[in-house]
């Protein structure tokens, strides 16, 4: 019997231990009233934290507890969290495929609802980039940084050595290959590990052989879309690109999270970069003399011979968004819809945005730009951006994650030369269906 | 693992009638292995029968997730990665690990000097390890710069041909201490009398490694081995910090290829598909090494 009732106890102490534990794990929640935003680090982190700061002092009623994450665990914890019903109000996302699939799970509410007059949250965005924030016509997500179109950027002092002009169509790029390899130069650097800078390549070259159209019946999951004869194109001209050496050496090992690839530019191994333009600011940070004494140069991406899209066209991020939690309480949603409305993209917010290097996506900003320190830079970002026909979203957020995964390891193999242009087409087409 | 710490269970268990501690004690730790290794178990199982990205709804899937990824080529390559980095890290570790053990085994203050340097990677966490590596094979700024050395500027990591045996050696260069310790401890078990009868008989140190120290180290063989092997199946961190299954799926072993799939493509189904294939092949090769050893099964001091 003394035996059973310890039993007993020992039972009961393990059983405590193990409530306690899980107990722990399931409090958390600031005072105030209660709501939370969680946000990625770097980038545009110190805008985006100063601004919560100001708010919650003004606001100690209304305030927000915001926490930073690093970028990829950030992307894989959101959406663990969403799935559990633990997201924080504020959610900081993409847009495309991602907000699509939120909205779709009933986990995001309409932004335009939370408010009387729609017009006060979204009129003082750029249309094009608010564009991305909205699902059936409705909008669900607010820009909440900088526009980050991808750009060709090119080191100066190596095009002197060689007494060459940036590239405006594909042929001239081509032809820029061997002239710089001569010199030992590498024409291109790629981060080409992280497998995202080698999707840029693919998205500007069926823009401009085949127009945005193509993407469109892609996101649109159109049988055979990604047979299109523009994608076939764009991708035997990548692999031209890699045979005649245009990437740099062991491109493959190179990751572009360390900023190895940013450093082959200004350390003068690689004449050019092909990146979104957060790899500005990066480059200020860590070689702020290489942007200082202008050699950094940056142009759009080159134009293709008898190519049906617009050459003003670009790709990239038109911005990252707020999108506010279904899970949230009335007191949090109300807390959010405020900040939304009064705090996010105030005057301060954009001026602190426009000092780190980056451009906000706010109509009417011309001005404001030529008093910061990068005048040209910055009003070269917002022109692109502002008078693009079209800004496409970067394709792995765009599309839905199944396919987003499935393009990039194929296209790896694409670009090594284990894929044919025929074969990758035919390996994206079968994930068309799949939803 | 499991079954190394089963066949002890048992071994105690038997213990126990003779008047040993109660099996109550054990409570503690049953329930927490229930709550935390067999709850989560059953739920993968269940999982493995529906469609689930996540956050929406789940719904039925029979058995499609299991004969999708029965026939997908993806699992395949997996599997086949998995069992070359099974094949290849025994290769490399266990006579590297062996000679080392017994090496640092032997006297001499030298010895134990080297042998604490040669078990510091121990000390260091798999990311850790991982991101250091992946600066040192840097082929424009990593140990070809450093050491002067172009033949070092190669595409360690983005060459598909290459990258496997890279993270095989970084595998290596991490769990050697660990297997070396084991056959340290083991070379100390042995009867230092075996030793000096052979010598009287005139055995020099090869015919006494051989004679002696390889028959008497063959269940510490066994237990390297089938850590080795059960571990082969779970080397995760590093291989995702290290290439994260690139290039192309060059790397994407089983425990990676699950993971990617639930947590980057958002099946969740076929995901837990590929953990309950990954739990039933270990836990077959972890009980198939302890039968194939306990059938061979003699005196540990054979011939003393």
């Amino acid at each position: 019997m003394a035996l059973g009732t310890r039993r007993a106890a020992l039972l009961a102490a393990g059983a405590a231990a193990v409530l306690t534990l899980s107990a722990a794990c399931g409090t958390s929640g600031p005072g105030g009233s209660g709501a939370n935003a969680w946000a990625l680090t770097g980038g545009d982190e110190q805008t985006i934290r100063s601004s919560f700061e100001s708010w919650n002092s003004d606001h100690p009623d209304h305030a927000i507890n915001a926490e930073f994450f690093a970028n990829d665990a950030y992307k894989q914890k959101i959406r663990t969290s969403i799935g559990a019903g633990g997201a924080p109000t504020l959610i900081f996302g993409w847009g495309g495929g991602t907000l699509r699939d939120w909205v779709d799970a009933g986990k995001v509410v309409p932004i335009s609802e939370l408010v009387e007059d729609e017009t006060e949250l979204t009129d003082r965005f750029l249309p094009s980039v608010l564009d991305t924030g909205v699902v059936d016509g409705k909008t669900y997500a607010l820009p909440n940084n900088g526009m980050q179109p991808v750009l060709l950027y090119y080191n100066k002092k190596l095009f002197d050595r060689i007494g060459a002009e940036p590239p405006s169509t594909w042929d001239e790029l081509m032809d820029l290959v061997p002239r710089f390899q001569e010199e030992g130069i590498a024409p291109f650097a790629i981060g080409g590990q992280s497998r995202w800078p080698q999707l840029m390549w693919l998205e500007y070259l069926v823009d401009r052989i085949g127009g945005p159209e193509v993407f469109d019946a892609i996101v649109a999951n159109e049988p055979g879309a990604w047979s299109h004869p523009a994608v076939k194109r764009a991708g035997e001209m990548i692999r031209e690109l890699v045979d005649a050496g245009g990437f740099i050496k062991g491109y493959n090992s190179i990751a572009a999270d360390s900023g190895a690839d940013a450093a082959l530019l200004y350390t003068d191994k690689a004449a050019m970069y092909l990146m979104g333009s957060w790899a500005y600011p990066s480059i200020k940070d860590s070689a702020p003399e290489f942007i200082s004494d202008g050699h950094l140069g940056y142009t759009t991406f080159p134009t293709v011979e008898d190519g049906k899209g617009d050459p003003a066209n670009i790709v990239g991020n038109p911005a990252n968004y707020w999108a506010v939690s279904a899970d949230a309480s009335e007191k949090e949603k109300e807390a959010a819809t405020q900040y939304l409305t009064e705090g996010l993209m105030s005057d301060s917010y954009v001026d602190t945005l426009l000092e780190n290097g980056s451009v906000p996506p706010v109509k009417g900003i011309d001005k404001r730009l030529s008093t910061t320190d990068d005048p040209d830079y910055l009003s070269f970002v917002y022109d692109l951006a502002a008078q693009a026909p079209n800004f496409e979203l970067s394709w792995d957020q765009a599309l839905s994650p199944k396919q987003a995964d499935a393009l990039l390891t194929n296209l790896e193999q694409l670009f090594s030369g284990q894929m044919s242009p025929e074969q990758f087409c035919e390996a994206m087409d079968s994930t068309i269906e799949q939803k | 693992m499991t079954t190394v710490t089963d066949s002890r269970l048992s071994d105690s268990g038997a213990g126990a009638r003779r008047g040993g501690p109660s099996p109550v004690m054990a409570a503690p730790a049953l329930v927490f292995f229930g709550v935390f290794a067999l709850v989560p178990l059953v739920g993968v199982v269940a999982l493995s029968f529906v469609y689930w990205d996540g956050i929406s709804e789940m719904t039925w899937a029979g058995l499609a997730n299991w004969s999708d990824v029965l026939t997908d080529p993806a699992t395949l390559n997996a599997i086949w990665l998995s069992v070359q980095v099974i094949v290849f890290s025994w290769l490399v570790q266990t006579p590297i690990s062996l000679l080392l053990g017994v090496f640092v085994a032997g006297r001499g203050r030298y010895r134990a000097l080297l042998g604490v340097l040669y078990f510091l990677p121990m000390l260091l966490s798999s990311a850790a390890i991982a991101i250091a590596f992946k600066a040192l094979l840097d082929p424009n700024f990593g140990m070809s710069l450093a050491f002067g050395a172009e033949s070092l500027a190669k595409d360690w990591l983005g060459d598909e041909s290459l990258a496997l045996y890279v993270v095989v050696f970084v595998i290596a260069w991490q769990f050697v201490p660990f297997h070396t310790l084991l056959y340290q401890a083991g070379v100390r078990q042995i009867p230092a009398s075996l030793y000096e009868a052979a010598q009287l008989d005139g055995a020099g140190t090869i015919r006494q490694f051989f004679h002696i120290t390889l028959p008497q180290l063959r269940y510490t063989i066994i237990t390297s081995s089938t850590l080795m092997t059960v571990g082969s199946l779970t080397y995760f961190d590093l291989v995702f910090v290290l290439t994260g299954g690139g290039p192309g799926d060059a790397t994407r072993m089983l425990p990676l290829h699950m993971y990617l799939t639930g947590f980057s493509s958002d099946e969740m189904g076929k995901a837990s598909t590929l953990a309950v294939l990954l739990v039933v092949t270990g836990l077959a090769l972890a009980l198939g090494l302890s039968r194939w050893a306990s059938f061979r099964r003699g005196s540990q001091l054979e011939g003393a």
